[in-house]
């Protein structure tokens, strides 16, 4: 058993209002609370905190609009590193591995939990940087594996429903338009022809009122 | 190894094409049917559950529809000279697994195969000589024409529904339709869909310069339905989860919704799931004529004998030709003599977005159904005239409405001008621009060349011990020829299109694992009309082991450029057909 890591978070360092849904409570806090301690299933602290900045300057707070950390990125990808995807079950794990033409995909070895542990390690001190120097830091790694997919867990954790720990109260949904899942279109397809048609967004659990277990929590 | 009570039927798989064959005999006769399948049972009613992108279309664990491939991938090479290395996720291909396999979770286009690709190799040697071929080329007739396949075309639309506009009744062209097509005995049973914004705007796009555009034909209704078997089905809500999801209101015809209530109605069909078929065995000698049975191991790792009278493989392209070369069924095939059938002519779609667009105005992308669209019949092969071009056959060029989700397609597409794949900067590139994306595609047919095979890999296991299947395969001239040519008409049209920046296709190079090209590859246990070039008979039945018959894309000779499901179910109800109306009054092979 790990010893237990919490990431603690408060509304001034995030940013305004924050939902977030910890192991299945959902909770607000503004800037006049407390610091939240979140606990944490695969990073220990300091890698969530890394990876937090990190993910922050791969997708930043700014005027276009919220960024990693309003839709809790770090708490969606360490989820992830925890559960069946993290772990590689569903991938083909048996040797021999070999590197090939990366038209074949990848082939490595190392789960995507075993890549984030060994990438985080030439990361040190990140997230005590300059935003500058962290931009500087992150084009040194940016060919590899690592930053690939901690690219890809960052667009994923912006967009994913809330169900996954990211897109904390739809943001990155409502910042591109999309309205999650509805049940339907029927009378709006053919029209709206030239024009933004943004119904409001709503998740998974508020469309279906059905609470769906997502596969990170696979047993 | 424990022996079970024989069946009169046993089919392997329990996707479209097992399911259907399953209903087909269940209910016109009293033969006792087991359908053997491998993956779990799915839960139609509850796919509301798995509107989520990420678990059902990134990680791809909504319900365990597809594939495990920790248990069980394919190895590739694009030639002999290169290792083949495993895929190692799904990628390439998303195979289906358990009831309804991958017609739960496909993109339900239902468009008929064109005429003169049931006789390609003579229609293309009388059109334009048989010098105009790729010399390394190895397609052929598939012993069937397009006039036979008609009624079952029909009776296949009506089970499904199929939602479109007929452009050739027995002759008769229909403005609005594609007159291109094969002549159909009547209209579709349910109107195309609603048209949405972009497909609007390419379908006036290539009007005005003389093409003739026409609604994708689907298999996702445009309005409520009730088949010749009684089973009613909802018109489309256009919410967008089509692809990697089952349809939440049973819209898209899936084989849970359209086989699987019929099948419950006979008690002599039953099903096992769970059960993963290792082997076919054939009978010892002097009968090699036959096969009688098969080898399954159960979910708990108990391995079983099942007998049976009649033997249908319906386990997909892949798996067909593994079980065939896994059991010692027939010749395998040897690219270097070009003796044997088995694994012979591997051939995937050429399809690629011809011309990506950035457009002024938004688009509501999110709106839509995976087959809903625009096509143009006009650059099609048979129909395109070849004489003047570097290249044989054609392609269809289309705009779909497949329902645009957003962590697949957040950046996808960005002006040139926008710079990097993370920061500010692209950021806000790619918010601005993530509504006014989209493209134009291009699907062509794709000949099969003695190159492109399968065989079992020497390296790489599955979870039983048992050999992966091996994919040599590559493209060759034919198809990057072909490739330039659909991104010159895709980039033409998306410039009538009022495309404020378009980025063309940047050309073919080697078959790539990354993409998703098509889980329906084709070939491994070809048809035709001869042993010496296929495996099974034009009623799918095989060549040497007359109570084998194998259903599915493996049977289909090269790939023409429509997806091959509304096809394959044509032909199982075809061979249905003969089944009870020849084969068991008197078994024997069919011709």
């Amino acid at each position: 058993m790990r010893r237990r890591h919490f990431l603690t978070v408060s509304a001034a360092t995030l940013g305004g209002l924050l939902v977030y849904s910890l192991d299945g409570k959902v909770f607000r806090i503004s800037t006049e609370d407390k610091p939240v301690r979140i606990p944490l299933r695969f990073f220990d602290e300091e890698e969530a905190r890394i990876v937090a900045a990190a993910t922050e300057r791969i997708f930043p707070s700014d005027e276009t609009g919220p960024g990693a950390k309003e839709a809790g990125v770090v708490i969606f990808i360490d989820r992830q590193l925890a559960g069946p995807y993290g772990i590689d079950r569903y991938r083909y794990t048996q040797g021999p591995f070999e590197t090939g033409s990366a038209d074949l995909g990848y082939q490595g070895k190392e789960s995507p939990s075993e890549v984030y542990r060994e990438g985080l390690k030439n990361l040190k001190g990140f997230d005590r940087l300059e935003p500058a120097e962290q931009d500087e830091k992150l084009k040194q790694i940016e060919s590899t594996h690592f930053f690939e997919l901690l690219r890809r867990h960052t667009i994923e954790g912006m967009f994913c429903d809330p169900m996954h720990g990211g897109n904390i109260d739809m943001v990155g949904w409502q910042m591109v338009g999309f309205p999650g899942p509805q049940m339907s279109y029927r009378d709006a397809v053919g029209k709206h022809f030239g024009e933004a048609y943004r119904p409001k967004p709503a998740s998974l659990l508020q469309v279906t009122g059905i609470k769906v277990r997502p596969s990170e929590d696979e047993k | 190894m424990k022996t079970l009570p024989a069946v009169d039927v046993l089919i392997v798989g329990g996707g479209w094409t097992g399911l259907l064959m399953a209903k087909e005999l269940g209910s016109r006769t009293p033969l006792s049917v087991l359908v053997l399948e491998r993956g779990p049972v799915h839960s139609p009613d509850e796919y509301v559950k798995e509107m989520d992108e990420l678990d059902g279309a990134i990680r791809k664990r909504s319900n365990v529809k597809v594939q495990d491939c920790s248990k069980e991938t394919a190895t590739l090479r694009r030639s002999e000279s290169e290792r083949a290395l495993p895929l190692r996720e799904l990628g390439l291909l998303i195979p289906g697994t358990g009831i309804g396999g991958a017609g739960e979770h496909w993109g339900a286009t239902a468009y008929r195969i064109m005429p003169d690709c049931f006789q390609l190799l003579s229609k293309t040697i009388e059109k334009y000589g048989a010098k105009r071929l790729p010399e390394d080329h190895s397609i052929q007739d598939w012993g069937l024409t397009y006039d036979e396949m008609e009624p079952y075309y029909t009776r296949a639309e009506n089970l499904i529904g199929a939602s479109g506009k007929a452009g050739n009744i027995q002759g008769k062209l229909i403005e609005g339709g594609n007159i291109f097509e094969g002549w159909r005995s009547g209209e579709y049973p349910t109107p195309p869909t609603t048209t949405p914004y972009f497909s609007s705007l390419f379908r006036d796009a290539v009007k005005s310069v003389g093409y003739h555009p026409y609604p994708a034909p689907t298999a996702t209704l445009s309005e409520a339905h009730t088949n010749p078997d009684g089973i009613s089905r909802p018109g489309c809500t256009f919410c967008g989860y089509c692809n990697m999801f089952g349809c939440m209101i049973g819209a898209k015809a899936q084989p849970t919704n359209v086989l699987l209530p019929v099948i419950k109605r006979h008690n002599n069909v039953s099903i096992r799931t769970g059960a993963w078929v290792r082997r076919i065995l054939r009978e010892d000698s002097p009968s090699k004529g036959r096969v009688r049975g098969v080898t399954y191991v159960d979910a708990s790792g108990e391995e079983f004998f099942q007998p049976a009278e009649l033997v249908v493989l319906a386990t997909w392209t892949l798996n067909n030709t593994r079980l065939l070369l896994l059991s010692g069924i027939g010749e395998p095939y040897n690219p270097a003599t070009g003796k044997g059938n088995v694994g012979r002519n591997l051939t995937a779609d050429l399809k690629f977005a011809a011309a990506r667009v950035l457009m002024e105005k938004p688009l509501n992308r999110f709106m839509g159904s995976a087959p809903t669209g625009i096509y143009i019949g006009d650059l099609e092969g048979g129909v395109l005239d070849n004489t003047n071009l570097p290249f044989l056959r054609g392609g269809l060029l289309r705009a779909l409405n497949t329902g645009f989700q957003p962590i697949a397609s957040f950046g996808a597409i960005l002006p040139r001008s926008a710079k990097g794949r993370w920061g500010a900067e692209w950021k806000k590139a790619a918010v601005y621009w993530y509504d006014r994306m989209h493209d134009i595609r291009w699907d062509g047919e794709v000949f099969a060349y003695k190159g492109n095979y399968m065989d079992l890999d020497p390296t790489y296991k599955d979870v039983h011990g048992d050999p992966l299947i091996r994919m040599t395969m590559d493209w060759r001239d034919n198809e990057r020829r072909m490739a330039e040519f659909g991104t010159a008409k895709g980039v033409e049209v998306a410039r009538l299109m009022g495309a404020k920046e378009i980025i063309p296709f940047g050309g073919l190079g080697h078959f790539d694992a990354n993409p998703y090209v098509v889980t329906q590859l084709r070939g491994g246990t070809v048809m035709g009309a001869s042993p010496d070039n296929s495996v099974v008979n034009p009623f799918l039945q095989h060549h040497q082991a007359l109570n084998l018959f194998v259903l599915g894309s493996s049977v289909i000779p090269q790939a023409p450029t429509a997806r091959p499901t509304l096809s394959l179910i044509a032909m199982t109800i075809r061979v249905a057909d003969a089944i009870v109306d020849k084969y068991l009054k008197k078994p024997g092979p069919l011709a």
